[in-house]
């Protein structure tokens, strides 16, 4: 325990001496937080959208209407042939064209089903499964409406009525927030200590470690724990700032949040230690890390993509993505304010992941000075 | 020319060291690839759904066989009580809730409208918006067939028509988020390659001592660092090939346009981030210092604000102005076009002069403070 104090203080000292990796350690995460707590979200809005109208009748403006007034579409051209509207989409200036048949209103007064096209830009995939939501979900309003008008007695027969719990306006800031969290102390941990065992190593110092009457249980966990300290303020800086800034609520127990904190960041500590003690040159633990955090923790932790959508290789892949754990934490932690056994099981694999990680670094370290 | 060579065999051989470097840089990447490229899908699929059914009659067990013979709902489970729902979405066990009222079969028999009520958890809220477009347009679709049904049972026919949506999806018709995704993460992944490790070439040999030697020898400074670049230019071009051939093979990914203009584009793609490599190695005093102001102020900032994943458009107009110095930017918006749109130099020309105009900015940069930093 003394002994990795002792390596604790050394570390500590070495960090205050490079102020310039403590300055960016301790105020780039929260300065990044706010950068891409404001750029990201997925909330798509103001879709430019074309009108191709062949009708030119009060049913087809009502229609146009409907989709301006669902305040999702901007009204960006009128077009009148297909050429016109293909060249718009190609250009990006719009995202969506509505091409309303001639013959609208006719065919929906003698009772007829009348097909009307909505033509997407689907280069970016997700935006265009949003537009496409919203466009079905206005037509089809528009067309009951229409049933209800004419005729009572065609009103349909069932209806539904949506609600959404925990986030209401389905903001997508609320969501990607908890995400951001965990993929700032991702890499803010890995950074600070993948390079902090091979650096003793490439210069020579790390002969002088291994003469010292010292384990390597206590070496590593000597050096994480300044970085535990330095990572978990910040940690609870930039959860705080979230509150403030971004109106993430906070509807469950400090206690928790704290503890889920604590577990997540050891593991990803450890993480950086692991790839520490395998690299031989810090070049080599540079893109070992990145490669190990940067895409996988976006990607592979339900941050950005569902991880029920994926195929089941890749499912059982993100089992060993600490991220994927943690975020589902602080979502029940902070949105649903859910008490410990709904969540436990994440918090016991953050557990497990850091013990494995903080075990197979100083192991591999043993057999290094052996 | 010979001082250059031997400046590059110098970085190779010090490179080799670590003999796992090659399989780092050659193999991961790919695996990478594979790996997201297979991630990378904002289709929803396998909602779990809990179904509250208080009526438990034919007519109910009808509407849940709707959404257990979709793939896009699995049912988690059929409870009686309302107040059971809480548990589930808690738990994230089930994501949505679908509640079927007392009277439901009484109702939909006696042709009296009835009212499902569905509750979603919003914490996802990408993946909720979508699931609820699809639970509704489900319903929507069952309650029409019911009605069909009465219909052609001789119940009093209806005098309006309707609209019938049709939606067609330009440049990528099945809304496969993969082709959206994958020319990105290419992108993204030779960043990393060779701009992480450039940005260590210079900074490691002022880290133990050895620039200094460097600078006593009858080199210049434009060799040394043509030759400190030049291994990792080869190794990117290396991945450019291994990676395309991944992503248009294996993940068959439509190359609508041109394959020349794309590999001519990687090339200009490769000047920015081999020259930002070489700008973070002459700022930084050690490796350390170079991995941080490499990852802090490169690597995240090109994934976040470059589009590759959040959508520019969608961000704040005070924030949409910084996207521009971001030259993944620019290479993102090439590669869409020409593997997506398969539009040429004609249409791309604006991008590919800005990513051309970074890479030269940032080289010119970057060896005139290594001018004072090597003297």
């Amino acid at each position: 325990m003394r002994k990795m104090l002792a390596v604790g203080r050394k570390e500590f000292r070495q960090i205050a001496r490079d102020r310039r990796s403590l300055m960016v350690l301790l105020f780039v995460p929260a300065f990044f937080l706010l950068l891409y707590g404001y750029a990201l979200n997925f909330d798509v809005q103001n879709i430019q959208l074309a009108v191709h109208d062949s009708d030119r009748s009060q049913a087809s403006r009502d229609l146009v209407n409907a989709f301006v007034e669902s305040g999702y579409f901007r009204l960006a051209a009128d077009v009148s042939s297909s050429r016109e509207y293909e060249a718009l989409i190609e250009r990006g200036e719009v995202r969506a064209v509505l091409v309303i048949p001639s013959g609208l209103q006719r065919d929906l007064l003698t009772g007829h089903r009348v097909p009307v096209q909505v033509v997407i830009n689907g280069d970016n995939s997700n935006t265009a499964t949003t537009v496409m939501g919203y466009a079905l979900s206005v037509l089809q309003t528009a067309s009951a409406q229409y049933q209800a008008q004419v005729s009572t007695r065609s009103a349909p027969l069932v209806t539904v009525e949506s609600r959404v719990w925990y986030n209401p306006q389905l903001r997508s800031a609320l969501f990607l927030i908890p995400g951001l969290i965990a993929y700032i102390g991702m890499i803010s941990s890995v950074v600070s200590t993948s390079l902090s065992v091979v650096r003793e190593k490439e210069r020579g110092t790390m002969e002088q470690v291994r003469m010292a009457p010292l384990g390597t249980g206590s070496y590593i966990l000597g050096k994480t724990l300044p970085y535990f300290v330095i990572s978990l303020a910040t940690s609870v800086f930039i959860v705080l700032a979230s509150m403030a800034l971004f109106g993430l609520p906070m509807n469950g127990s400090w206690a928790l949040l704290i503890l889920a904190l604590s577990l997540y960041l050891a593991g990803a500590l450890g993480l950086g230690l692991m790839i520490s003690t395998i690299a031989e040159s810090q070049q080599v633990a540079f893109q070992l890390a990145v490669l190990a955090s940067f895409l996988p923790t976006m990607m592979l932790s339900g941050f950005v993509f569902p991880i029920a959508s994926m195929p089941a290789p890749i499912q059982a892949i993100t089992l060993v993505v600490p991220a994927r754990y943690f975020i589902v934490a602080l979502r029940s932690i902070v949105l649903k304010g859910a008490e410990l056994s709904a969540f436990w099981t994440e918090l016991a694999a953050l557990a497990v992941y850091a013990a494995l990680m903080l075990t197979l670094a100083s192991r591999r370290l043993a057999r290094q000075w052996a | 020319m010979r001082k250059i060579w031997f400046v590059m065999w110098k970085e190779i051989i010090e490179l080799r060291q670590d003999p796992r470097i090659f399989g780092i840089i050659f193999i991961a990447p790919v695996l990478q690839l594979a790996i997201l490229g297979y991630a990378a899908t904002t289709d929803v699929r396998n909602v779990p759904i809990v179904v509250v059914d208080v009526d438990r009659s034919s007519a109910s067990q009808d509407l849940i066989s709707r959404f257990t013979g979709s793939s896009i709902f699995q049912l988690v489970d059929v409870v009686s009580d309302a107040r059971e729902v809480d548990r589930y979405l808690e738990s994230g066990d089930a994501w949505m809730a679908l509640s079927i009222p007392s009277n439901y079969g009484g109702d939909i028999a006696a042709g009296r409208s009835a009212t499902l009520q569905v509750v979603a958890d919003g914490s996802d809220a990408s993946s909720t918006n979508i699931a609820l477009g699809y639970a509704t347009n489900l319903i929507a679709g069952y309650a029409r067939e019911m009605m069909e049904q009465r219909r052609a049972a001789g119940a009093p026919a209806t005098e309006a028509g309707s609209i019938e949506p049709r939606v067609r999806v330009w440049f990528n018709p099945a809304l496969e988020s993969r082709y959206f995704m994958l020319p990105g993460i290419f992108a993204l992944l030779l960043l990393v390659v060779t701009s992480n490790l450039s940005s260590m070439a210079i900074v490691r040999e002022r880290e133990i001592g050895t620039l200094e030697q460097l600078n006593v020898t009858p080199l210049g400074r434009l060799e040394l660092i043509i030759g400190k670049l030049l291994p990792y230019g080869l190794i990117g071009l290396i991945d450019v090939l291994i990676v395309l051939v991944v992503i248009v093979f294996w993940f068959e990914v439509p190359l609508r346009g041109s394959f020349w203009l794309l590999f001519g584009m990687s090339l200009i793609y490769l000047l920015t981030t081999l020259g930002l490599g070489l700008f973070t190695s002459t700022i930084s005093h050690t490796q350390q210092q170079a991995m941080m102001t490499s990852t802090f102020f490169f690597l995240i900032p090109m994934m976040y604000l470059s589009g590759f994943v959040f959508p520019i458009e969608n961000m704040p107009d005070s924030i949409q102005p910084i996207t521009y110095l971001i030259p993944l930017r620019y290479f993102v918006v090439i590669l869409r076009g020409i593997f997506l749109k398969g539009v040429g130099l004609e249409t791309l020309w604006p991008q590919a002069l800005a990513l051309f105009g970074w890479g030269v900015a940032i080289l010119t940069l970057a060896y005139m403070r290594s001018s004072k930093r090597l003297a």
